[in-house]
């Protein structure tokens, strides 16, 4: 049975002034499934997840989330309507606890009305307990995989139908890593779309449905996991033992 | 100088400081959400005072105009934009406060006759002309440039001041205005004459600051407003819009300034440019907390104002210089204590 479809990109084209950094990008996730985009620095995958989110204007194309295409993507609406977004630099409010930080990811879902943002911030807890341990602690106090534990965690608390994730392994420590994409996995299994921007394509992968990789502001190639794994290119490029992929 | 006089130049020196206090963390919230020097503040503490003075004299405010004329402004802006992008769903709620609300404010106000009401109903209804006037100078002024420099921001500031300045010497002429007393009562404390409007400042200044750090701990809206201030990128991608926190900072904002004008002017007779000095010194006590931090710029205003009264009693006649002249010693200090920090990561 095919899953519902979460977000549909098509010919999607951004760019910096004179500069074009995604030309005729499209790419679908479905519900339930974690798809990656990887590909090397500069590639446009921030660029990618930020237009989809609407921090950045696009030229052309569309996007679709869940069956409605905004003619004007803002931000504030797509956090409505269940996308959130965990940037590469995590942004979080490091001079307020971690509880607050937590809590202003239920910011949109107490303005719309609901407020069950205890019970999820019970669930976010359970997820990381390291969080419940430092809640009163300032967020700009803690370690770097903490912080990212943090900005997953806030985000989680919005309940979105579509997580997306620039670089979430950036810096932090391989035990962390394979902690984090745990939770990605057991995240899928309770409905959530997930999309995933990862340089660390051999990790990506493993946790990963299926994958794009993004070279130069253009889908390069796209497949299941399995697929691009065995893909000589791939392996070249991206899992090679030589490099520090 | 006695102890006497001490007392009595320590009093008047913590009633101004307390109006300079509620100023300065105006000043350092507008500064924090939205990066800009809000150097009309003070045009809304004089806006307050005149437009009370001026039910108490059974005269229509000018301000009464200022409102219903931005609010066809903006909502002609607002229709424009809906006409051009086809997007109808947020007119009802532009349209209702920008044309319904002031129409509503100029029936209570020209039939209602409010030169013969009580104090306080003339005191929330001078408030509710002059708030609303900060979110629309931010609608109209401030939000088409919200990514714009500081610096740029700034000149809009000088230019929305002149403005404001110019439109409340047309609404309340050169002269000034002093309202009656909150309260008649004057207490003996130990040979020193405390008046009822002393306490009345002080207290209702305690008061509003303990409301806005409660606020700010407590309340969702409050949060929220502190995470635009540390992280906007973070704020927008929890939902929280720019556009609304720095409209919700400037009803703040207004709201302090409108009281701290009516707080003022039974101590002092209040002129339409009377906002700006007052501005200023509230602005000196910002600066001392760096336009960052709110106790020390609270602590820094109060500190202006002991600092105004004393030099009021040995220099008068260089009273304000010595008080300006106080930003230069901050200053150095703050440049050399305070390292400068790469934007954070």
């Amino acid at each position: 049975m095919e899953q519902p479809m979460i977000l549909e990109v098509a010919d999607l084209r951004v760019g910096y002034g004179k500069v074009e950094a995604l030309h005729h990008v499209s790419l679908k996730v479905r519900a339930g499934e974690i798809v990656t985009v990887i590909g090397p620095n500069g590639a446009g995958k921030t660029t990618l997840l930020s237009a989809i989110m609407g921090l950045l204007p696009r030229r052309s194309g569309s996007v679709t989330f869940l069956g409605s295409a905004p003619g004007e993507i803002e931000v504030e609406r797509m956090v409505a309507m269940g996308m959130t977004l965990v940037p590469e630099k995590r942004e979080l409010f490091g001079e307020m606890s971690v509880e607050d930080n937590l809590l202003l990811g239920a910011f949109m879902r107490r303005r719309l009305g609901h407020r069950d943002d205890a019970a999820t911030m019970a669930e976010v807890y359970g997820i990381f307990p390291r969080l419940k341990e430092r809640r009163e602690q300032l967020a700009g106090t803690l370690s770097g995989g903490e912080r990212q534990m943090l900005a997953v965690g806030r985000a989680l608390m919005a309940k979105p139908k579509l997580l997306m994730l620039d670089e979430p392994s950036l810096g932090l420590a391989p035990l962390i890593v394979r902690e984090i994409f745990h939770v990605l996995g057991r995240l899928r299994k309770t409905g959530v779309a997930i999309l995933l921007v990862e340089q660390n394509a051999r990790a990506a992968l493993q946790v990963a449905d299926y994958g794009y990789v993004l070279e130069t502001g253009e889908i390069a190639l796209a497949g299941s996991s399995a697929e691009l794994r065995d893909n000589p290119r791939v392996v070249e490029s991206y899992l090679g033992f030589g490099g520090k992929h | 100088m006695d102890l006497q006089i001490a007392l009595l130049l320590g009093q008047d020196g913590i009633v101004n400081g307390a109006i300079y206090a509620l100023l300065a963390l105006a000043l350092v919230l507008v500064f924090a959400v939205t990066r800009v020097i809000f150097i009309p503040q003070g045009e809304f503490v004089a806006f307050g005072a005149l437009t009370l003075a001026s039910f108490q004299a059974g005269k229509v405010p000018g301000t009464l105009w200022l409102l219903v004329g931005m609010g066809v402004a903006i909502a002609a802006i607002e229709i424009g934009i809906a006409l051009r992008n086809g997007t109808l769903r947020r007119l009802t709620s532009a349209l209702g406060w920008n044309l319904a609300y002031p129409a509503v404010a100029a029936a209570v106000v020209l039939l209602g006759q409010p030169g013969s009401w009580s104090l306080a109903l003339q005191v929330v209804l001078a408030l509710a002309l002059v708030v609303p006037l900060g979110p629309m100078v931010y609608r109209l002024a401030y939000q088409p440039l919200q990514s714009a420099s500081v610096l740029v921001l700034l000149i809009v500031s000088v230019a929305v001041h002149l403005t404001l300045v110019g439109l409340g010497l047309l609404f309340f002429g050169a002269e000034g205005s002093r309202t009656p007393a909150f309260s008649d009562a004057s207490f003996d404390w130990g040979g020193v004459m405390v008046t009822g409007q002393t306490l009345w400042v002080v207290g209702a200044s305690a008061a509003l600051i303990v409301v806005l750090y409660l606020f700010f701990e407590r309340s969702l809206w409050g949060k929220a407003l502190r995470a635009t201030a540390i992280n906007r990128t973070g704020a927008r991608l929890m939902g929280i819009s720019t556009t609304q926190a720095g409209k919700l900072s400037f009803v703040l904002a207004a709201a302090i300034g409108a009281l701290s004008g009516i707080l003022i002017a039974p101590i002092t007779t209040v002129y339409y440019d009377t906002g700006f000095i007052i501005g200023l010194k509230g602005f000196v006590g910002a600066i001392v907390g760096g336009m960052a931090s709110y106790p020390i710029a609270a602590a820094g205003a109060i500190l202006v104002g002991l600092l105004e009264s004393f030099s009021s009693f040995w220099a008068s006649a260089f009273k304000e210089v010595i008080v300006f002249t106080l930003i230069i010693p901050v200053l150095i200090w703050r440049s050399l204590t305070t390292r400068h920090v790469e934007e954070e990561e």
